[in-house]
């Protein structure tokens, strides 16, 4: 850990003591904003740091939910071997897709991305004796184990640490390094001498493995799953809460999923209307704040280092 | 496997063919937008559901006016394509300059809005519109009735294409727009107002949306969510045809309307499948559609 | 011969760019490709590196036939390019771009969890030092001087210590003093490392000062080459450059 890194301990201690607050409600949150800052983060990996814009990751996310709840249920596997099983799909999904996405740029990446996770949505939708269909998968059980929302809390805390620890090394590796000269000049990329599109389908497989572990995660911390896990517009939030936060930083998705779920929770008790008022921050802060909530806080804190 | 009844299946492709020349409407502006300004425009969808709303509203609005509903068509996809401008003035081009994210993500960003404000304004409620007097009443196809009002719609489609065709190839306008097509920068070193043409093309292209959505009143429910369904099926043209291309809109809207058609006859549980595979598999086979032309490096 | 090339053809859209060009380069040798605009100096450049697909043709390198290559494994060979307009990686700081070209070549890259800032940082101001930049090392690449972003280009060219280097005109855009600046660090490291360079320019006076050899290009076809003199003595070269004279 770096210098840089130490206001990550007071964070880490303070998520640590949310269940001491008695609050269920904040135990809640915290769950949700945890496993979606994962899902963001592994996102990340593609948008910020590859410069692929993937519209269709909820599937790796649903996946990942509906492998570890069937797995459980269906197959009685023992949640542990379930919960990296549902990685791996995720991870196998991502290699299949993505072997055929990386041939494509830009838009058409895109779009190839939105219609394979629309092909996975319709088949949990329509494939009624193994996902219930549109009535989802219900009940799926807390482990034994973690039978109560306060430790299921602890759990998804360290899950989530210990996967956001491996992905910073992984951007801070030589990989992760050549992965940012992808971003900005795929072609002079290839020119020394990196297989490019190898490069993107790995990032793609890591990503997907991520995505789908934060997957299981939400699956059983909502005990059901559902085809709208995997439904388009939860690929449009998941970018949302990235591009809020900061593509551009490693937490940046961590920020803006807090900042998303958060207002969301507040929000929803006074209107029904949150889609609206997500929609207006959304435009405020592209005109505005383009690098996103961390990106403008960077920017000022150089600007007050560089008055000093 | 039982064979369903001929006429049945012929009513079908009527049907399909109907929901092609809408989805023509919309995918045709969409793909006009992206192929001048090279904005994917999320909103397009929202655009298309104003159109209908506002019809429904000025149809109860000119009650006793004789031809009401078509006046009704025309104000309420004027008042569509002023938004878009007003989207495009104000709102689009200080983004032009952002990178491509940024401007899809303000897209999507407005869908999130309008449909809330629709509901704000008209509430979760459906509303229909009935059909213009003239074309109430249908015609009877193999002992099968079909509405008057479609089979206009099937016909008024095509003469929309020509005359969109006909534009594009035939006036001055439509030489600019081609030309910012290919070249944007080109086009500002040879003098033509680059900001001007955006304009008046996000304008053309809202005005198609929503003339869709005034035109689809009669036919199908006006409901929240019908800005996402539609979306969702015009990037499923545009990608089948070919981003940019006019006629390859064309196709893919005809092809489309008709697997959502008889893809509910023949495989009724994988209809919805069936149309995202197409998609997949036009991208990786040609990724720049089927009438499209692929951009070569050199 | 350490590069052989025979009969490249290449068409777009039914244009003839490149129609039949054929040479060779030996080992250590310093030639240049020049023509008018549209002669098809960079399309030879992108069919040899595999940037482009050829029509027809066949191209050797080193021994090996590298036709059909993909452009990375053509690199990996030990070939390397610059391009005409400068391409560098405008958000990643001078000592990003320059280490990352090491972090291929060395066979660094596909490696996820050493941290990345502590590998070759002596090879990486080396080179930097090499190209004139050492001082600039922290600073955003995409906000340098026109200049120093070709300086830098050519940095991440010599990081993977190439057999042949291919500069698509490496002193477009530069001032004169930056042109005879960039011109002398070329011939310099050439001849220090033994390089073929091959590059395609627009200045005929620095073509006529370090090329050993000149290939001609008019219309997509190889007229003559020859030793400047000869090549600048050659009536067809002259019709090209100054027209019909008659």
């Amino acid at each position: 850990m770096s210098k840089q890194d130490w206001f990550l301990i007071p964070i880490f201690l303070i998520l640590c003591l949310v269940p001491l607050s008695g609050s269920r409600f904040y135990v809640f949150l915290a769950t949700d904003i945890l496993i979606f800052a994962l899902f963001a983060v592994s996102l990340n990996l593609l948008l910020g740091y590859t410069g692929l814009v993937s519209f269709g990751h909820a599937a790796y996310f649903g996946i990942g939910a509906y492998a570890c709840a069937l797995l459980m249920r269906k197959a009685s596997i023992v949640f542990p071997v379930s919960f990296v099983a549902a990685g791996l799909f995720g991870a196998l999904a991502a290699l299949i897709i993505g072997f055929f996405c990386v041939r494509l740029t830009k838009i058409y990446f895109a779009m190839l991305t939105l219609a394979f996770s629309q092909i996975v949505w319709a088949a949990a939708f329509k494939w009624n004796s193994l996902t219930g269909g549109d009535t989802g998968f219900i009940g799926v059980p807390f482990p034994q184990y973690l039978d109560s929302k306060t430790r299921y809390y602890y759990f998804t805390l360290a899950v989530v640490v210990v996967c956001l620890f491996i992905i910073r090394k992984v951007v801070n590796s030589p990989f992760g390094r050549i992965l940012t000269t992808i971003r900005e000049n795929s072609e002079r990329t290839e020119f020394i001498g990196i297989n490019v599109k190898f490069f993107q389908l790995v990032a793609f497989i890591i990503s997907g493995f991520f995505s789908a572990l934060a997957g299981a995660l939400f699956g059983i911390f909502n005990h059901s799953v559902f085809p709208d896990f995997l439904f388009w517009p939860a690929s449009a939030e998941v970018l949302i809460m990235t591009i809020l936060g900061g593509m551009y930083s490693f937490f940046g998705p961590v920020v803006g999923a807090a900042v998303v779920l958060f207002l969301r929770m507040q929000i929803t008790s006074y209107t029904q209307y949150w889609p609206l008022i997500l929609g207006m921050i959304l435009a405020v802060l592209l005109f505005f704040f383009p690098g996103g909530i961390v990106g403008f806080l960077q920017n000022r804190l150089t600007l007050l280092r560089g008055n000093r | 496997m039982t064979l369903p009844d001929p006429s049945f299946l012929v009513i079908q492709c009527l049907n399909g063919l109907t929901y092609a020349m809408f989805l023509f409407l919309i995918a045709s502006g969409l793909s006009l937008i992206f192929g001048v300004l090279g904005i994917l425009n999320f909103a397009h969808g929202s655009l298309y559901m104003l159109g209908a709303y506002f019809t429904h509203q000025l149809v109860s609005l000119f009650v006793d006016t004789p031809g009401q509903f078509w006046w009704a068509v025309i104000f309420g996809s004027l008042a569509v394509a002023a938004i878009g401008v007003i989207i495009e003035r104000f709102f689009l081009r200080p983004l032009y300059v952002r990178e491509e994210l940024n401007q899809l993500l303000f897209t999507y960003a407005l869908v999130l809005i309008f449909s809330d404000f629709a509901r704000i304004i008209w509430g979760t409620d459906q509303f229909s519109v009935s059909r213009p007097a003239i074309l109430k009443g249908a015609v009877d196809i193999l002992g099968q009735y079909f509405p008057k009002y479609n089979i206009v719609i099937i016909l008024l489609g095509p003469c929309i294409a020509f005359l969109f065709w006909f534009i594009l190839l035939h006036t001055r306008w439509g030489r600019m727009i081609r030309a910012a097509a290919l070249d944007r920068e080109m086009l500002g070193s040879l003098g033509v107002n680059v900001s001007r043409l955006f304009t008046v093309v996000f304008f053309v292209g809202a005005w198609m949306a929503g003339l869709g959505g005034a035109l689809v009143s009669p036919v199908s429910a006006i409901v929240p969510g019908m800005d996402v369904e539609v979306i969702v099926n015009a990037f499923i043209v545009v990608v089948i045809g070919g981003l940019g291309s006019f006629w390859g809109t064309f196709l893919g809207a005809l092809i489309v309307g008709q697997v959502y058609a008889l893809g509910i006859l023949v495989f009724p549980r994988l209809s919805l499948v069936f149309i995202y595979v197409l998609m997949a598999l036009v991208l990786i086979i040609r990724p720049w559609g089927l009438l499209g032309r692929p951009l070569q490096k050199r | 011969m350490i590069l052989t090339v025979e009969n490249l053809k290449k068409s777009f859209d039914g244009f003839v760019a490149v129609n039949g060009v054929s040479f060779s380069i030996e080992k250590g040798e310093l030639c240049s490709i020049i023509g008018p605009n549209g002669a098809g100096k960079t399309t030879v450049f992108n069919l040899i590196t595999g940037y482009l697909p050829l029509d027809e043709g066949r191209v050797i390198f080193n021994g090996v036939d590298i036709t059909h290559m993909r452009a990375y494994q053509i690199c990996r060979l030990g070939m390397r390019r610059s391009f005409q307009r400068t391409n560098i990686f405008p958000r990643l700081t001078v000592f990003e771009n320059v280490q990352a070209a090491l972090l291929a070549y060395r066979g660094k890259s596909f490696n996820f969890f050493t941290p990345v800032e502590t590998l070759f940082r002596e090879e990486t101001e080396a080179i930097l030092g090499r190209v004139g930049l050492q001082d600039h090392s922290n600073a955003m690449s995409g906000s340098l001087s026109y200049g120093f972003q070709k300086q830098l280009e050519l940095g991440i060219a010599l990081a993977s210590e190439p057999d042949v280097l291919l500069l698509d005109e490496p002193t477009a855009g530069m001032s004169t003093e930056e042109t005879s600046a960039t011109i002398e660090l070329i011939g310099r490291i050439a001849h220090e490392k033994g390089l073929t360079l091959l590059f395609t320019e627009h200045d005929m006076e620095v073509v006529f000062s370090i090329s050993e050899r000149i290939l001609v290009l008019h219309q997509g076809q190889m007229i003559t080459e020859g030793s400047p003199d000869e090549v600048r003595t050659n009536p067809d070269v002259q019709k090209v450059y100054l027209g019909e004279a008659r």
